[in-house]
């Protein structure tokens, strides 16, 4: 406390000298005058080093004076200067000087009386110190009250002290340095055990680095966890999004037999649904702005829906049995879509705002991040999930759609209107893949070929899903985000998808059907 | 019946005997004329036909695979770029220093900082070593594929889309710059070939015959195929592959050579393209690309090889007229063409002739 007080006197007046000093012509004695005023730890020299950054620190009858837009001021009074007409001059400053009065602000702002202030600034001086700070940062260290700034302070030191040329001080440094949530000092830390091109390691003392090896095992251990957590929700994310795209296409190839190429421009028109819906809610209300999702998923459901049905009327029903050529009709199908979208939006990506309730993310230690919009998005497939399993085992219709699935022809013999149910089923899986374009929508660009990036990823769903299976698609859209989740740090994500490819097609080596086949004589024709 | 008349009656000798005369004698001879000639077939004009007939050769490999044994492949076009790419490695190689940056290795490894030729690109300095690897890669890929795909009965809607998934699969990895294929770029720049400069036109006349040869062989051995009773069997396994298993017929077997040789002959196909056109690329194995493969058969007509050779040339002929005149409208023309065939010339064009005769009689 003493000591605080001994600095207390100097924050009342500025070293008169030093302001002066500022105005010297050679750029050393500027440094040194600006060196002076930081390690005087006063904030009043915070306007003066940001009117020098701005130019508009100038020299007028030996004084060095601010000139605001009120009038010019005294730099070290602050006491309003009659120039009468007359143009100060200028102080010029290069570009070494700015680097310079960069971290003297950073530096001086660590003892701002403002908390957010400190906390940027710690932030800043954690990631990039030099050791001429070292001085200030002790002594911010020594008066600071709040624990996250203190935390960011310390870590700040003990990276400096990590050069210091006393072996003591670099492994007290180092223990300091364990015990940091920020992950990149986990990289100043290897940084001590790798070998210079002399084959010598760039921390001489063995002591030191067993000190970081251990210090790099404590991080990592306190890291892990948030670490998986992460990964997991990562492809847990990945999983719904492909859950929303397969579903619509599961039912649908479960019940009649034939693969949708199209299915992936349902995906597409849901997200140019959800676009419109918004460009609709910023024209027209934009006070209830992040309300549009609500109105886009209905909207979605509806559009792709409609279409659907539209398809199946006009197109498919004339095909069943013959479900190779319905594979090269629905891809015409979908190459005439996608023209149209590029036709009607043009083929640039358009750009859906996420409501805010949707931006951010949740912290979850490290620097791992859970952003809200994938959380939603992981309960929303839930709530689909959940919607399409009480459609189909609570409703005449999904009494209707599983009957079909299981014997089209006896399910005829009995009076099931087959080809109604045929035309709302692909109605139904086609409104599916509308909301998961409603999802996409809000993760990534919407663009005229969103579609095809996912087609063959919700087929390899299916395929490992087994046919007309809710719990077989779910388990199988989860499973495969996961997989692909957890195999990118290691392979990379387009060896990730190729591992899974391979994994699937041996996979089908012992479960042709999928891993849910239907029981029952359902053996092809 | 003799080994000639099995395969064509007088007729269709005499259609083929034309097509021979026109691609190695006329054009070579309309080639030698001055360039201003009226009757002198430029370059542009010599590429196109030549590009058609190696699309015309996938066609035929596809017909085989689809129209005869049932197989629907969403996945030829990734043979039809291996094949492309073994060339292209070649290629590659004859290009010597006279790259960008005066090195022996290509530019873009140059570019990624490499130092030597990774191991996989060993002997691709070797002609010979490119013409097996040409026929090897892609037949040895489709060979354990339909290993495993035809052992565990995978077919139809299934197998198709596992073949584009594999395809799929194989372009992520071809764009991949680690990968050693040139990434996005793929190949490109080629100088010569055995020597002889890719820009003269006597090369381009050299390459222009031998696809011409390569595609009246292939006819012949495609025809001889299905006239035999292998081909019968394809047929059998097509319309009740369980009928056939029963009848003793090992339907694998006879799925499996016939799969691996139509990927061979896409690799062979893929191999003259390169040269001609001069440029390889990842985009070559999209799903897309082999995806139109299907639709040139099935506007030609499966099930009997003229039409897909027919097929090739309209629909490619129709693309590079359309990709001129209206380039916004191709898709468009493209998408309704897999709609209108599949929904009103189940037989393609081919159908549309025997309709057409049969009214007749």
């Amino acid at each position: 406390m003493l000591w605080l007080l001994g600095i207390a006197p100097a924050a009342q007046a500025l070293d008169a000298a030093a302001v002066k000093q500022l105005a010297a012509e050679d750029s050393d004695s500027k440094l040194e005058a600006i060196n002076k005023l930081v390690t005087s730890g006063d904030t009043a020299a915070l306007p003066i080093f940001k009117a020098l950054q701005d130019d508009v620190l100038q020299v007028y009858q030996g004084r060095v004076v601010i000139s605001t837009d009120t009038g010019v001021r005294d730099a070290l009074t602050g006491e309003v200067i009659d120039v009468a007409g007359a143009t100060p001059e200028g102080i010029v400053i290069n570009n070494r000087i700015r680097g310079a009065l960069d971290s003297a602000i950073a530096s001086l702002q660590l003892l701002a009386p403002d908390r957010a202030a400190r906390l940027a600034a710690a932030k800043a001086v954690a990631l990039d110190a030099n050791a001429e700070m070292l001085p200030l940062i002790q002594r911010a260290v020594a008066q600071e009250t709040d624990a996250e700034v203190k935390a960011l302070l310390a870590q700040a030191s003990a990276a400096i002290e990590l050069k210091s040329p006393d072996a003591a001080r670099r492994r007290l440094a180092v223990q300091q340095l364990a015990l940091s949530e920020n992950p990149q000092t986990k990289q100043m830390l290897g940084a001590l055990l790798e070998k210079g091109a002399d084959g010598a390691f760039a921390e001489p003392d063995a002591g030191v680095r067993d000190e970081a090896r251990k210090a790099i095992a404590a991080i990592d251990s306190r890291f892990v966890l948030p670490q998986v957590l992460g990964t997991m929700f990562y492809g847990l994310s990945l999983g719904s999004v492909l859950l929303l795209a397969a579903l619509g296409l599961a039912i649908t190839f479960g019940l009649m037999g034939i693969i949708n190429m199209a299915h992936g421009e349902m995906l597409m028109i849901g997200a140019y649904t959800t676009y419109l819906v918004q460009l609709l809610f910023r024209q027209y209300f934009p006070g209830a702005f992040d309300a549009y999702i609500v109105v886009a998923v209905p909207a979605a459901f509806l559009v792709s829906g409609l279409v659907g049905v539209a398809l199946e009327r006009g197109v498919i029903r004339h095909l069943y049995g013959r479900p190779l050529e319905t594979l090269l009709t629905t891809w015409g199908i979908s190459l005439i879509l996608i023209q149209l979208v590029r036709t009607l939006f043009g083929a640039q990506n358009v750009e859906v705002e996420n409501p805010a309730w949707m931006s951010g993310g949740f912290a979850l230690g490290g620097d791992v991040v859970l952003a809200y919009n994938r959380v939603v998005i992981v309960f929303f497939a839930a709530f689909v999930v959940f919607l399409v399993w009480l459609l189909l085992n609570r409703t005449r219709l999904g009494l209707y759609v599983r009957a079909v699935t299981q014997n089209r022809g006896m399910a005829d013999c009995m009076g099931i209107p087959t080809p109604r149910v045929d035309a709302l089923t692909f109605g139904l899986g086609s409104g599916i893949a509308g909301l998961g374009g409603v999802a996409l929508s809000q993760i990534g660009n919407v663009g005229p070929d969103l579609g095809q990036s996912y087609i063959v990823d919700s087929f390899m769903v299916v395929v490992l899903g087994g046919v007309g299976q809710l719990a077989g698609t779910v388990i199988a859209a989860i499973g495969l985000g996961e997989i692909n989740k957890f195999l990118e740090p290691y392979a990379g994500a387009v060896l990730a998808k190729i591992i899974v490819l391979v994994f699937i097609i041996l996979f089908i080596q012992k479960r042709p059907q999928g891993l849910f086949a239907l029981k029952g004589r359902t053996v092809e024709a | 019946m003799g080994p000639l008349t099995r395969l064509w009656g007088a007729r269709g000798w005499m259609l083929l005997g034309g097509f021979a005369a026109v691609t190695l004698v006329v054009i070579p001879l309309l080639r030698l004329l001055p360039p201003d000639h009226a009757l002198y077939l430029s370059d542009y004009y010599v590429l196109l036909i030549g590009k058609i007939m190696c699309y015309a050769l996938v066609a035929l490999a596809m017909d085989l695979v689809w129209g005869y044994a049932g197989i629907l492949s969403l996945g030829h076009g990734l043979f039809f770029a291996l094949g492309g790419y073994a060339m292209g490695m070649y290629l590659m190689r004859e290009i010597g220093t006279e790259g960008q940056y005066q090195s022996h290795l290509p530019d873009y490894m140059v570019f990624l900082d490499w130092k030597e030729f990774p191991w996989y690109w060993a002997g691709s300095e070797y002609f010979w070593l490119a013409v097996l690897k040409v026929v090897l890669v892609p037949g040895l890929l489709a060979y354990v594929f339909g290993w495993f795909a035809f052992r565990s009965r995978i077919k139809g809607v299934y197998f198709s889309i596992i073949t584009q998934a594999l395809t799929f699969a194989c372009m992520l990895l071809f764009f991949r710059n680690d990968t050693g294929f040139g990434g996005n770029n793929g190949f490109t720049d080629f100088k010569r070939i055995l020597g002889f400069s890719l820009a003269e036109p006597t090369t381009k006349t050299a390459l222009f015959m031998v696809t011409g040869l390569f595609l009246i062989g292939t006819l012949l051995l495609c025809r001889w195929l299905v006239t035999s009773k292998f081909g019968r069997v394809l047929a059998a396994i097509r319309d009740a592959e369980g009928r056939a298993m029963f009848s003793g017929y090992n339907t694998r077997d006879y799925k499996l050579f016939v799969w691996t040789l139509s990927a061979v002959l896409c690799g062979i196909a893929g191999a003259l393209y390169v040269p001609q056109v001069g440029i390889i690329n990842p985009s070559e194995m999209s799903p897309a690309n082999s995806i139109e493969i299907a639709v040139w058969v099935a506007v030609g007509g499966r099930g009997s090889l003229v039409g897909p050779l027919l097929g090739a040339g309209l629909v490619n002929g129709a693309k590079s007229w359309f990709t001129v005149a209206f380039p916004d409208f191709w898709l468009y023309f493209l998408g309704a063409l897999f709609i209108g065939v599949t929904l009103f010339l189940p037989k393609g064009v081919m159908g549309l002739r025997d309709r057409w005769r049969r009214s007749k009689s």
